[in-house]
């Protein structure tokens, strides 16, 4: 059962990964990661991280994906060939530009050590549940949290002071 | 296991069908309490008292002619009624209808499931039911269609921040995301220590007003306003796909009347629950059926907001409301402890 949802909501996150790139209507791309976002979160369920899964949707399927698709519809789809088309040699560019970021993924991969998922556990403690994240984040992970938020209040400030520019 | 998966089964079941009678129903219901707001009779003609009004108007739908635009985008044109349909739907399978109560010499917890972060998953749901609204307005190739889907998804950004942060003093009031956990918080005062007369009024009013606006209700239909959309992103729907559009308006409706019945008013909670565990499905129904009431009561007693003052509200009223909530309700628990 366990093995059959996964590899159901395995392919289906593939599929979609790979539409968003197959796609030429950036509204159907668009959409297609929510698909992928949506496999990816019920993934994370089987691994007994509800609160990262319900988080994803939350994020990144229910508020950026949302500002996306909003934006795409607001500006709709350019009708002319897309800028790399224009410019053949790129295509070729992107070859080696790919090559690398596999061998970088690989590495990555690599330097992971395989850690023993408490997958069957069901208790509080399991890794993605809200009381370990909460506990982690606000006892060892203090300081890069804290860090974190002040960047994007940054990040937030400075879109207003450009968004804002235009206006004196 | 096949245990559970028959009881849960059989649960999925009663409740849709529950469900989508009481869907079928809120809709004659508006339509009577229009009629009794505005001074006139409503539909009262097909069968008793107009009961059988749902069931006429379900056959007048089937039987209407499906229209697809030719230069609609097919595919999104008609998966996005069930985008709007099916999130809505899944809403209910965390709201805790009622205690435990014993059948078949078994005890069965009126809820279908609960996990650690039921709230969350609320609001996920939430969330993701506006794609329905946004693709059925793109894809139906309408300028007043495509205004409704736009307006649709800037109502729901803006006003999903304001909701996620008025159940915050909820949260730190009963520790907990889990709905159950959040319902049996407030078991105390003989059934009466309901969030709302507690600590969370303020809360209660910014999720109420949100929880208008994410469930697209007057004040704050503009996704369909008819004076200036024709009918806003459902324009060009006609037969059934219209039918699940307004089934999933009315499930969010009932949705947002339930998910602020467990977070404020107490849930099943109420006197007696502890003896007749029974009592406790008819509190959640009645408290179900007030909002529900008050929902259609606001509809045709408010005009609706414009659309600048529909942001300028949600961003500079609702969102600062909702922070000061949170802290007051954090101050008052770590004074208090």
């Amino acid at each position: 059962m366990e093995k059959a949802l996964f590899i159901i909501f395995a392919v289906v996150s593939v599929a979609a990964a790979l539409n968003i790139l197959l796609q030429r209507n950036p509204l159907y791309s668009a959409l297609s990661l929510v698909g992928t976002l949506i496999a990816l979160s019920a993934l994370y369920v089987m691994l007994r991280a509800q609160f990262i899964a319900a988080i994803q949707i939350v994020v990144y399927a229910g508020a950026i994906m949302v500002l996306f698709v909003f934006v795409i519809m607001l500006l709709n789809a350019p009708k002319e060939a897309p800028y790399i088309e224009k410019h053949k040699a790129l295509r070729f560019l992107a070859i080696p530009f790919a090559g690398l970021l596999i061998a970088e993924a690989f590495y990555v991969i690599r330097l992971v050590k395989p850690i023993q998922m408490p997958a069957s556990d069901d208790s509080a403690q399991a890794v993605g549940t809200t009381l370990s994240v909460g506990t982690k984040l606000f006892t060892d992970y203090l300081l890069p949290f804290e860090v974190t938020s002040v960047l994007i209040l940054m990040a937030i400030v400075g879109a207003m002071v450009l968004a804002r520019r235009g206006e004196d | 296991m096949t245990d559970l998966l028959l009881e849960w089964t059989i649960k999925i079941a009663v409740i849709l069908g529950a469900l989508l009678t009481a869907v079928a129903y809120s809709v004659l219901l508006e339509r009577r309490i229009m009629g009794f707001i505005q001074l006139r009779r409503g539909p009262n003609r097909v069968g008793p008292f107009g009961l059988l009004q749902p069931a006429a108007d379900g056959l007048k739908l089937i039987f209407k002619e499906d229209i697809i635009p030719s230069q609609a985008s097919k595919l999104l044109y008609v998966i996005a009624p069930t985008l709007l349909l099916i999130p809505s739907l899944m809403i209910f399978i965390v709201i805790p209808f009622g205690s435990e109560i014993v059948l078949f010499g078994r005890k069965i917890a009126l809820q279908v499931t609960h996990f650690d972060v039921g709230l969350l998953y609320v609001l996920a749901l939430g969330s993701v039911s506006v794609y329905g609204i946004a693709l059925a307005g793109w894809a139906s190739n309408n300028k007043y269609s495509l205004m409704g889907g736009l307006r649709a998804s800037a109502q729901m950004i803006s006003y999903e921040l304001a909701l996620g942060l008025s159940v915050v003093g909820v949260l730190i009031q009963s520790g907990s995301l889990d709905l159950v956990e959040i319902v049996r918080s407030q078991g105390g005062w003989n059934g009466m220590h309901w969030n709302v007369f507690v600590s969370q009024p303020l809360g209660f009013l910014v999720f109420f007003i949100a929880a208008l606006a994410e469930a697209n209700r007057t004040p704050f239909d503009l996704p369909e306003a008819d004076s200036e959309l024709v009918a806003g992103y459902h324009t060009e729907y006609s037969s059934m796909k219209f039918v699940m559009f307004q089934m999933g308006e009315y499930c969010n409706l009932i949705a947002a009347a339930g998910v602020s019945t467990t977070l404020f008013w107490g849930g099943w909670m109420g006197p007696g629950v502890e003896t007749y565990p029974a009592l406790s499905l008819a509190y959640f129904t009645a408290k179900v059926f007030v909002f529900v009431f008050v929902f259609i009561w606001i509809r045709f007693t408010l005009p609706r907001f414009r659309y600048d003052q529909l942001m300028r509200f949600g961003w500079r009223v609702l969102l600062p409301l909702a922070i000061l909530n949170i802290i007051i309700t954090a101050t008052v628990k770590l004074l208090v402890s």
